[in-house]
């Protein structure tokens, strides 16, 4: 096991996408509480089609991709954000169509460009061969912006997640914090998107938090349970993807499905039931 | 100087009146109780109360040292909260929000006041527990308490006891008169249960998407839409 890990750790590219995947699932954890809470989740999933799209077109224009796609998603999100609570009918089919046309700008850009070669897949589901230093400098600054304004809008974030009819009445603005939720959320997923690729992204934002609404009961136990989870699911599953050479977005998710297995089934032990009836 | 007014206001919703004359105040010790048919406007005139929607016309003003950030709001639950993983502790700590302005934490003056209204309220024994494994009542209570974290002055309860049983309904009545008559606190309520709203409130609003009624509680019993309206209740 530490052979391995000594193995990996000799490739500079591994420990550059090890240190911005660390910092990408700790960021979106942290945030997937309040999406998934929030009946967000499929907004994030729109974004990363978005990311796909931008990604390639930066691509296809030579580029720096963080520099399109990080603006670009942020947009999306502002869009989607105020598509699905002016309409909450047409939300979802709405963050639909968003999604999937800018899968097919994305393909049509690559085709016409450099032709549907590996690249495509490495978007798609995740590579971690693709990150320079400067792309580690930016996720570092960036995941360190996620973190703290998440830290300073921790109790915010709590009161808008829970309730919004109430936190509005008492004066908090809750549009700004759903936007800065939103503009977070973009941000992270436009940094996450190459490790994980496009369509697997979301899972780091999903799985963590559902994972540990398993078994914790406060809001700051799941905060922290998920962050956690995330961070450790990551880790193995590069090590997963370096050992059986397989794309790591794919062995990240598998990893998180196994947790998330494990946390049901502790969930549903028997014995734990019965404790829980006589509190 | 009432606590809150409404001079003349109306509501409405795409150009649609929802709620219109309405003329009445509430000040200190009042237990106003907001009664008419579902869709007469007794949820928008909440909101419009509490300045989440603005009036079409007229005024909602608030006076006596109350600022529009210190009502006590109790909503109807959502869908969301049912299955929300929070303690109840956390959910009462939110309601000191509204005192925090900018600065990100809680302070300890604000954890005190925190225990205080858990006491008060006697969830001290749940305040660990996960908000979504409580009864409807317990849910209720808690929010109760968050609602007093953030006024001292006025609470604002929208059908406080929809979806409960009459034994937990009764205590829910009785904890609000308590609040009410001992502490002084202001209590305005969207009822459906009109019985209960005679019983327990000084004044009574009734309307539908207009003014019909608003007075004293033996006042409206005696009045002929007084009248109407429970006769028409026990019909059903």
């Amino acid at each position: 096991m530490i052979s391995v890990l000594k193995e990996m750790f000799a490739y500079s590219f591994l420990v550059r996408a090890m240190v911005v995947g660390l910092l990408v699932s700790l960021c979106s954890s942290l945030l997937g509480v309040s999406l998934v809470l929030k009946r967000y989740s499929m907004i994030g999933d729109g974004l990363s089609h978005v990311g796909f799209g931008s990604l390639a077109v930066a691509s296809a224009l030579n580029i720096a991709p963080l520099a399109v796609s990080v603006p670009v998603v942020v947009l999306a999100a502002f869009l989607l954000l105020r598509v699905s609570e002016s309409r909450k009918i047409m939300g979802d089919a709405s963050i639909a169509l968003v999604s999937t046309s800018s899968l097919a700008i994305g393909v049509a850009v690559i085709s016409l460009t450099t032709g549907m070669n590996t690249d495509v897949c490495n978007f798609l589901f995740g590579t971690i061969l693709g990150l320079s230093k400067d792309d580690v400098k930016l996720s570092i600054v960036l995941a360190i912006i996620v973190l703290t304004l998440y830290g300073l809008f921790y109790n915010k974030i709590f009161a808008v997640t829970f309730d919004e009819a109430f936190a509005k009445a008492t004066g908090v603005q809750v549009w700004l914090y759903n936007m800065l939720l939103a503009f977070l959320t973009a941000i992270t997923i436009a940094l996450g998107m190459r490790m994980m690729g496009s369509l697997l992204i979301t899972s780091l934002i999903i799985f963590p938090p559902l994972t540990s609404m398993r078994l914790c009961k406060k809001f700051s136990s799941v905060t922290i349970c998920s962050a956690l989870l995330s961070v450790c699911c990551y880790f193995i599953g590069v090590v997963i993807s370096f050992v059986y050479a397989m794309p790591s977005g794919a062995s990240v998710v598998l990893v998180n499905i196994a947790a998330f297995l494990a946390f049901s089934a502790i969930q549903a032990l028997p014995g734990r039931k019965a404790a829980e009836q006589q509190n | 100087m009432p606590l809150i007014k409404c001079e003349d206001a109306a509501f409405a919703y795409d150009g649609k009146i929802a709620a219109s004359n309405l003329n009445f105040a509430v000040s200190e010790g009042d237990y106003l109780s907001i009664v008419g048919e579902n869709g007469s406007g007794k949820s928008t005139l909440a909101k419009g109360l509490l300045k989440l929607k603005s009036p079409y016309k007229g005024t909602v003003s608030t006076g006596d040292g109350l600022k529009q950030n210190q009502i006590g709001y109790l909503p109807q639950q959502s869908a969301a909260q049912k299955d929300f993983p929070a303690s109840a502790y956390e959910v009462v700590l939110s309601g000191r929000l509204s005192s925090r302005g900018l600065s990100p934490f809680y302070s300890k003056a604000d954890k005190a006041i925190v225990e205080e209204n858990i006491a008060s309220l006697g969830i001290g024994p749940i305040r660990n527990r996960c908000y979504r494994e409580l009864s409807g009542g317990q849910q209720q209570r808690v929010l109760l308490a968050r609602a007093l974290c953030s006024s001292t002055k006025l609470l604002l309860l929208d059908e406080p006891v929809a979806g409960l049983d009459p034994s937990v309904t009764k205590e829910l009545y009785s904890i609000i008169e308590s609040l009410n008559k001992e502490r002084g606190i202001a209590i305005v309520m969207v009822s459906h249960d009109i019985h209960a709203a005679i019983k327990y409130s000084s004044h009574i609003l009734h309307m539908n998407n207009e003014q019909l009624y608003y007075g004293d509680a033996e006042g409206y019993i005696n009045s002929d839409i007084g009248k109407a309206f429970m006769g028409l209740k026990e019909a059903l």
